[in-house]
């Protein structure tokens, strides 16, 4: 029974939110991911379009809720996602006509469009506070819980309870939904494989007569629904913070770098990876050992690794670990 | 040395951006820019060396700053004997361990191959881990538990401040050369993205290590290297001098604070400027730029990419360090919550950016008219969108929304301005010199 307890709590308050965060950590690394494939530089203004995208999310959320449109149980913004999308994909490739595509015609260096997406980042971030504000915004409604602590007890007649959270459901699922589509479009469909075939070698890929802008379009259109996926999970599980997603930009970048910068299924296992460490390391397991422990024992201390706050240092630490033991990540993004 | 009208006039701009900020709103108010604008141009300088010489991204300028400010703090506040007393032992023996465990970890790198290195480290890792934490825990909750209202940490050496500027240098070199040492030699986004975290990491540790810095219940009160504005006022001499310029007294000792930390800013910012210019027309700034514009071709030459990068990368670290002391010097106080990455390393590359990259007048000229205008925008915005909503109703809120969200202008004009020197002046305001 004490290790069914003990496992309890390590789902509650490990596994489940580990499995969420994962899953936006994992969307958001794609967007970087695919960007950096096909353009060939670290976008730091990806948490920024994430916030772009959440925020229309919300705007479009609030009118919805105005007029009596809701979710019903589940989430209101799930409604207005796909507008949120769109203008996300109309921001990126209008971003991409002004700014990127005269260094792309240049032939510029990877980090002069670096540069170019810090000073678009600068942009975003004075939009979104303009249009939105700097404050904390609720995205969540409808019903909070899949099931709750109580009724999983009831259900195991266990000590410890599981708690589901709605949200938390939504994340993983939507992002189990988004990348077998993109994984189907990139495999399967034409336009899918001469993206690859793009960011694998570009020009052999000219020569088999691949259109380069179409590619870029399409990893722009890529690149913000997904960022807008990404946020407004996020948003909705924990809260919409302009200035969250600026430091979400580090683990992110740490999970794709992970994965390997440019392959798209290394940014999905790196996204987990980052999540799962960063929780398990911050994680208190005063709980579980006093479950495993024979009698009433119970560590004095929280038995925490490392506090809450210095999650930014696991995800910097794996980035460190990998940049050292395999600099092109587990599955060989693009080389250096 | 030449430097034409163009960039003396750009200079003078600048100049009379200030007398008339002191004419129209106040010359206190023009010091005080004048004072920020100075520090943020040696912060520019530092990123200059490492961008405009190297060609190294460093996005984690507001760690190096932060460092600075931490020396700050450690260098002039007064010791707590109390703390020291009660946990000062156990966290020397702590700090030793963790300092062992490194030292081991690194000899057993290099002195290892295959399976046993890595079971070795392991070992050593989670066996260092947990003996520092056992004397480490006890001794800062024992720190942190004296008189936490008002000390609750360690304290400084209670030094003058202005050593504070050399340590901080020194902290943010010691960070730099870590940062380098894992990153240099990579994809150049691996650096900015190391940067990135550590400069983040940084942060986190001054707001959490309570002992140290006491957190987010910030140091206040630190030494100046001025004298007081109320010393100043009962000074008779300054009286007699008030009476005569016809100024109010208060007026006066605040503007003479004020400007004995613009001299002291300037000394600063010249030493650093005059290093900077010998540093980059000397052989080694024509080796610099040769590494920079084409890796392989220096190092075919048998220049030390790698061993350079590293060094050029410790030196603007180090320059940002000391402006990041100069900071918390003139803030009198450290609060760790205040470091923001849009603050304290974008703005700071909008300054290189925009002033001209490679060019250390450039960097200067930069520093001093972004953050003039960082500084002015806000009243520029606030009544631009007043203008532009005059027509509307008072309580129109639209009108009342934008007026609200005025200060958020500057981060959109700011990301423009950077938009526009990048693709039609990518060399910015003062090119960097053919030579």
């Amino acid at each position: 029974m004490d290790i069914l307890n003990a496992l309890a709590v390590l789902f509650n308050f490990l596994v489940i939110p580990a499995m969420a965060y994962g899953s936006q950590l994992a969307l958001g690394a794609l967007g970087v991911t695919l960007v950096y494939g096909v353009l060939r530089f670290s976008n730091f203004a990806h948490g920024e379009l994430m916030a772009f995208g959440t925020m229309t999310t919300i705007l479009v959320m609030w009118m919805l809720q105005s007029v009596g449109i809701t979710g019903g149980f589940l989430p209101t913004a799930l409604i207005a996602m796909p507008v949120g999308i769109l203008v996300a994909v109309l921001l990126a490739l209008g971003t991409d006509r002004l700014v990127y595509k005269f260094y792309r015609k240049q032939k510029s260096p990877p980090v002069i469009f670096l540069i170019g997406s810090l000073a678009v980042m600068f942009f975003y971030n004075g939009l979104i506070r303009f249009v939105i504000g700097p404050e904390d915004q609720n995205v969540a409604d409808g019903v909070r819980f899949i099931f709750t602590a109580g009724d999983f007890k009831r259900w195991s007649g266990l000590d410890e309870g599981i708690a589901f959270r709605t949200t938390q459901g939504i994340s993983i699922l939507v992002a189990i939904l988004c990348v077998a589509a993109l994984f189907w479009f990139l495999n399967k469909t034409k336009t899918g494989k001469s993206m690859r075939a793009y960011s694998d070698n570009e020009n052999l890929a000219l020569l088999s007569g691949v259109n380069p802008e179409r590619v870029v379009v399409i990893a722009w259109v890529l690149a913000a629904s997904l960022a807008t996926i990404a946020g407004t999970m996020y948003g909705m599980d924990k809260t919409f913070k302009p200035f969250i997603y600026l430091q979400l930009l580090l683990p992110i970048f740490a999970s794709a770098i992970v994965g390997g910068l440019g392959s798209p299924i290394g940014a999905v296992v790196g996204g987990f990876i980052i999540a799962f460490s960063e929780i398990a390391v911050t994680f208190a397991y005063k709980k579980v050992i006093g479950y495993l422990t024979p009698g009433d024992w119970v560590p004095d201390g929280l038995v925490q690794l490392l506090s809450t706050d210095y999650k930014f240092a696991v995800s910097f630490a794996i980035l460190v670990v990998v940049l050292l033991v395999r600099p092109t990540g587990i599955f060989k993004g693009q080389t250096i | 040395m030449t430097i034409s009208i163009r960039n003396i006039s750009l200079f003078a701009v600048t100049a009379l951006l200030f007398v008339i900020v002191g004419q129209v709103q106040s010359w206190s108010l023009s010091l005080s820019i004048l004072n920020l604008c100075l520090i943020s141009a040696i912060m520019a300088l530092g990123v200059n060396i490492q961008w405009g010489y190297a060609g190294l991204l460093n996005v984690g300028v507001m760690g190096f700053a932060a460092l600075g400010g931490l020396a700050a703090v450690l260098v002039s506040s007064p010791p707590v004997a109390a703390a020291w007393s009660v946990g000062g032992g156990n966290l020397l023996v702590g700090l030793l361990i963790a300092a062992l465990t490194v030292g081991l970890i690194v000899w057993c790198y290099y002195d290892m191959r295959g399976t046993k290195r890595r079971v070795l480290i392991a070992i050593v890792a989670v066996a260092g881990y947990f003996a520092t934490r056992a004397f480490w825990d006890p001794a800062a909750d024992a720190i942190e538990a004296v008189d936490p209202a008002a000390t609750g940490f360690l304290g400084g050496a209670g030094m003058p401040i202005i050593f504070a500027w050399l340590i901080g240098g020194l902290f943010a070199a010691g960070a730099a050369w870590i940062v380098g040492k894992i990153s240099l030699g990579l994809r150049s986004d691996y650096l900015a993205i190391a940067t990135l975290g550590i400069s983040e990491i940084i942060i986190a540790m001054l707001k959490n290590e309570d002992w140290l810095t006491r957190g987010v219940k910030n140091v206040i009160g630190l030494p100046r290297p001025v004298p007081y504005e109320v010393d100043i006022q009962q000074s008779a001499y300054f009286q007699e001098l008030a009476a005569d310029w016809g100024m109010s007294i208060i007026e006066l000792s605040s503007m003479v604070v004020k400007l004995s930390y613009a001299g002291l800013f300037a000394i600063v910012l010249l030493i650093v400027l005059y290093l900077s210019e010998t540093a980059l027309r000397s052989p080694w700034g024509r080796m610099m730029r040769a590494i920079r514009d084409n890796e392989t071709a220096a190092e075919a030459m048998g220049k030390d990419v790698k061993g350079r990068h590293l060094q050029v990368f410790i030196l603007g670290s180090a320059v940002v360090g000391i402006a990041g002391a100069m900071l918390t010097t003139i803030d009198g106080q450290f609060t760790p919550s205040s470091y923001q990455p849009l603050r304290f390393t974008f703005l700071i590359w909008a300054m290189v950016i925009v002033g001209g990259s490679g060019n250390n007048w450039g960097a200067v000229l930069g520093g001093f008219i972004i953050w003039f205008f960082w500084v002015e925008a806000e009243p520029i915005g606030l009544w631009f969108m007043d203008l532009i909503t005059s027509s509307m109703d008072e309580s129109n809120p639209l009108r009342l929304h934008l007026l609200d969200s005025a200060a958020h202008i500057r981060l959109m004009a700011m990301g423009v301005i950077m938009l526009l020197v990048l693709r039609f002046a990518p060399q910015g305001l003062i090119p960097e010199r053919r030579r």
